[in-house]
Parts: C-alpha cells; structure tokens; sequence
C-alpha cells in the first residue's frame, strides 16, 4: 500500500494479462489497471473454459457423472473422485470395504505428490527457473506409470466407484510405489538445495505476496494458502474420512502468510503424504475391493447431503439435492481455487507486476477447476 | 463444534426450528432457514463467530414456484459446517447481498445469479462469471431448454 502512496501518478492503463498468457496456466485473463509496473486493481475475469458440469450433472445417472469428477482439477483429479463418491456414498449409505479405502489413500496421496511436482516446477518457471520442471515432470512420469497401471488413465481418472474402486491393485504397483518413493526421498535434499536456499528464489518469494489468515477466512480461502497463513486446518483432520484417522501424519503450516510460506508448506506436504503411503502400504489389507451389496442402480433418500475432501489445492466439496430418483436434482461442486483465486484482487493491489504473477502461481491456480 | 450461543443468535433469525442432523447421514452439523431478508444479519453472526464463507448456491423448486439460496459456512479453527438457507418467490427472486460482510460472496452470488437468474440486491457489480458476457440465460433453472 505504502508503494502507492509514493507514487500516486493520476496516469493509469489498462493491461490485459491472458487468456493466453503462460503465467496464467490456462486460459484466465486478468485486467490490470496498472500505475507503471505497480498494479492499482486486478480483476480476473472467468469462464473462458466453462463446461456446465453442475448441468450436466442434472442430466445422467449418480454413476454417469463419474467421468466428470476427473476433468475438474487435472492435476489431481483422484481427490475429486473420492469428494463425489464420499458424497454419493454418503446419501445412499454405501459401505466400503477397508482394502479400498487404503487404496483410495494410497492412489489420491500419490495424485497429491504429482500434483505437487507439477506445481513445484511450473512455479518456479514462472520465476525464471527452467530446470526444475524437467526434474520435477522426470519424478511426476514414474506416478503416472504407476497410477496408469491401475486406474487405466493418466490424467483424467475415473477409478473409484460407489463402494470401492474399479479395479485391484497388483503386489507390482505397492513395490513400485515404495521404490518411487525411495527416490524422491533421495531427490528432495536436492529441490532443497538447489532451489529452496536458492537466494533469487528467496528474495522473489519472501516477505512478498501476503495473505493474512483473516483474509483467507474472508474469501473462504482453504489449503495450502490457509496453511500458509498459519492455520491448520486439512479436511483430512477436521472431517475424518476415508481411513485417514488410523494413520499417522502432521498438518505442515507457516505463518509468515508470504509467498515463501506457501511454497513451504506444500514442498512439507510432500513429505507427508509419503509418509501417508508408507503406512497405507504397509496396513494395506486383504479382502475385497467392492462392496458386495452396493447397489447397481442408486436413488438415495430425498434431502440434501454434503461432503468435503482435501484436494491438493484445499476443500473440495461436493453438495447434492436428491430428489429419490436415480439422477441428482441438484449437484454443487465446490472447488477450492475458486475461493483462493477470489482474494487475488485484494491481495496483488499494490504489488509489482512480476511480484503479482510470483503470489498467482503460489496459489497453485487450475483454470478448469475453478470455471467448472 | 458449533457454540450454544451461535445456535441461539441463529434461533432469532430463523423461521422455523433449526435442524441438527446428524453429521455422518448428512456432511453438516447445523441447517437454519432464514427469511431473505435476515440472510445479511445471519451472515453478520456468523463473521462475528469467526466462520468462513465455503459457497453460495441456488436449488430452483419449480413445483413449488420458488427459489432456494444456500450458503455453507466452515470454522477453519473449530471446525463445524452451518447451512442457512432462504427461500425467494420464483417471479421475483431477489434478496441482499452478503458481500459487505464475506467479499468472498462477490463471486458466488455472481455465480448463482449466472445459474439461477436470481437477484442480489446492493452487489456492486453482478455482470456474468462463468457465462458469457451477453448471456441472458439462466442455465440452471428447471424450466431452461437450449
């Protein structure tokens, strides 16, 4: 704020930043009004890949939307499958067997690592670094293997279903999983080496880009931002779902609320979703992977339901109306990067505009998440 | 966990006897109907009991010619989600806007105003988020075909 002060000329422009911008990730367009290279309001400007999926969802059966779950956040589509299936499950009283809870926590904390690379390396392009995107997409390509192996898909995933997953992992994917996560291990002091005590990275992230927790909790802000702002608060720990409460794993915060925070806490988060498949690997059980009295054809009881998972990017919930009949009459998603995105006009006033661009890819933005 | 107190301050604003579901059937801990007019003093306890704002939405009740507006609330420390929700008349679907309170709102009721063609009065700019910016459509009403 005290930037502008300084420097209150009465000449302002008008920069568009996107819908074609490689900072953006995606096709998001922010208008700027800029005074010089420090930014008087930022308003992004939305729906550019818009797809209705909320109609759409009005429109098949509980199990036809499936699909759709998996084209939200493309980054870590899994967590948005096990929102929409915890929901359903949730209305329709399903139980799942314990063997494919495990493996929904061991598939959707790997989801969560790859999501984490991607962000990791894209971020710090967006700083200047090229090479760390090549390590980081060498790391995420052995998850994908891995994911490919039992889900059947790379990117977009539809492997869980009302009552458990589609398909059972092989004794393959357990053994690749923690050989993967042998390696990364091993990768981490490197990242750490080479770019956290990296001193252009500190001096573009620190003390930079802040996002206090009250404005957070305005926006309704969630994840690693709120995280970041110092304040733990995981849906994996708040809402116990899945079998999260039998395994043993921290919450990383930071509080400072700058740009460096976040980058922290996700780089923490990592480590702790490995430490999450390690256990899951080793408690996995036996048993079937479907339960064997999930219904083929689901009408839950009329009324409305409500269900939240921790998406790699914060809350993801999911809101259904049902009517009784065998599609929803209402289906909400609520997509965390919509309400981080949402405080980025109020956060970037006054900032410089590499400043600016620096705090947009600390938020860890996924365009079709956010315009569903 | 949701306070004795807040669930009394709710009680005033509400036009019929809260529901306290229970958590593991449904996902919330509290669900409160308030008339349209009291969303905005609902909104105002729950800022003051430190809440954030999770979503806004419609549901469009067309049997029975009305409009519904859910809002979701969180507690990121004391974690415990409260549902308010308000009913408006399909004809004329308005009710205040919250933004004043949560600027999270701003987006979310300019969403629901895409979706469901419903009116928040005093937003201070309700132009379309996710539809085009012509559009004069309202996608998520019942009665909407292409």
């Amino acid at each position: 704020m005290s930037v502008l002060a300084q420097c209150d000329s009465k000449e302002t422009f008008v920069l568009n930043l996107g819908p074609q911008h490689p900072a953006t990730h995606g096709v998001l367009r922010v208008k700027l009004t800029m005074d010089g290279e420090y930014i008087r309001q930022a308003e992004p400007v939305l729906g550019y890949i818009h797809r209705m999926h909320e109609k759409m969802g009005e429109n098949r059966t509980w199990a036809q939307f499936m699909p759709n779950t998996g084209r939200l956040d493309y980054l870590s589509a899994l967590s948005y499958n096990h929102g929409y299936v915890l929901a359903v499950e949730r209305a329709a009283a399903i139980e799942v067997p314990e063997r494919a809870e495990y493996i929904r926590v061991i598939t959707v904390e790997l989801n969560r690592i790859s999501s984490h690379l991607v962000w990791f390396g894209a971020f710090i392009l967006d700083l200047g670094g090229f090479t760390p995107l090549l390590y980081a997409f060498d790391d995420r390509e052995i998850i994908l293997d891995l994911l490919q192996a039992v889900t059947g898909s790379r990117l977009t995933y539809c492997y869980f279903r009302f009552g458990g997953v589609y398909n059972d992992i092989e004794p393959d994917f357990i053994t690749g999983t923690l050989a993967f996560i042998k390696r990364l291990r091993a990768r981490m002091p490197m990242y750490h080496n080479l770019v956290t005590k990296n001193i252009i990275l500190v001096k573009r992230l620190k003390d930079i880009g802040f996002v206090p927790a009250e404005m957070c909790r305005k926006y309704g802000a969630t994840g690693p931002v709120l995280r970041g702002a110092g304040v733990a608060y995981d849906v994996r720990r708040a809402e116990p779902y899945s079998v999260y409460p039998e395994l043993d794993f921290d919450i990383p915060t930071h509080p400072e609320g700058d740009s460096m925070a976040r980058y922290l806490v996700r780089m923490d988060e990592i480590e702790q979703s490995m430490r999450i498949i390690e256990q899951a690997c080793t408690k996995l059980p036996n048993g079937p992977v479907m339960a064997e009295k999930a219904p083929k054809i689901i009408k839950p009881a009329k009324g409305d339901y409500y269900a939240a998972v921790e998406a790699a990017r914060g809350s993801f919930g999911v809101r259904l109306v049902s009517d009784g009949t065998n599609t929803p009459y209402r289906l909400k998603l609520r997509s965390p990067s919509y309400s981080n995105l949402s405080l980025f006009g109020e956060a970037s006033r006054g900032m410089l505009l590499p400043d600016a661009l620096a705090l947009m890819g600390s938020l860890d933005l996924v365009i079709p998440e956010i315009d569903r | 966990m949701i306070s004795q107190e807040l669930k009394n301050a709710l009680a005033k604003l509400a036009v019929n006897e809260a529901v306290v579901p229970d958590f593991k059937d449904k996902g919330f801990h509290l669900d409160v109907a308030v008339a349209p007019d009291a969303v905005a003093p609902a909104a105002e306890v729950m800022n003051l009991a430190g809440f954030f704002l999770e979503a806004i939405t419609g549901v469009d009740w067309l049997a029975e010619g009305q409009m519904e507006v859910v809002y979701d609330y969180n507690h990121s420390i004391s974690p415990g989600r409260v549902v308010i929700r308000a009913r408006v008349s399909r004809a004329t679907p308005e009710l205040p806007t919250i933004s004043a309170i949560y600027p999270g709102a701003l987006w979310h009721e300019r969403e629901t105003h895409d979706f469901f063609g419903i009116v928040f009065t005093g937003h201070p700019d309700l132009k379309p988020l996710l539809l085009p910016e012509d559009a004069d459509f309202h996608p998520l009403r019942k009665d909407y075909t292409s």
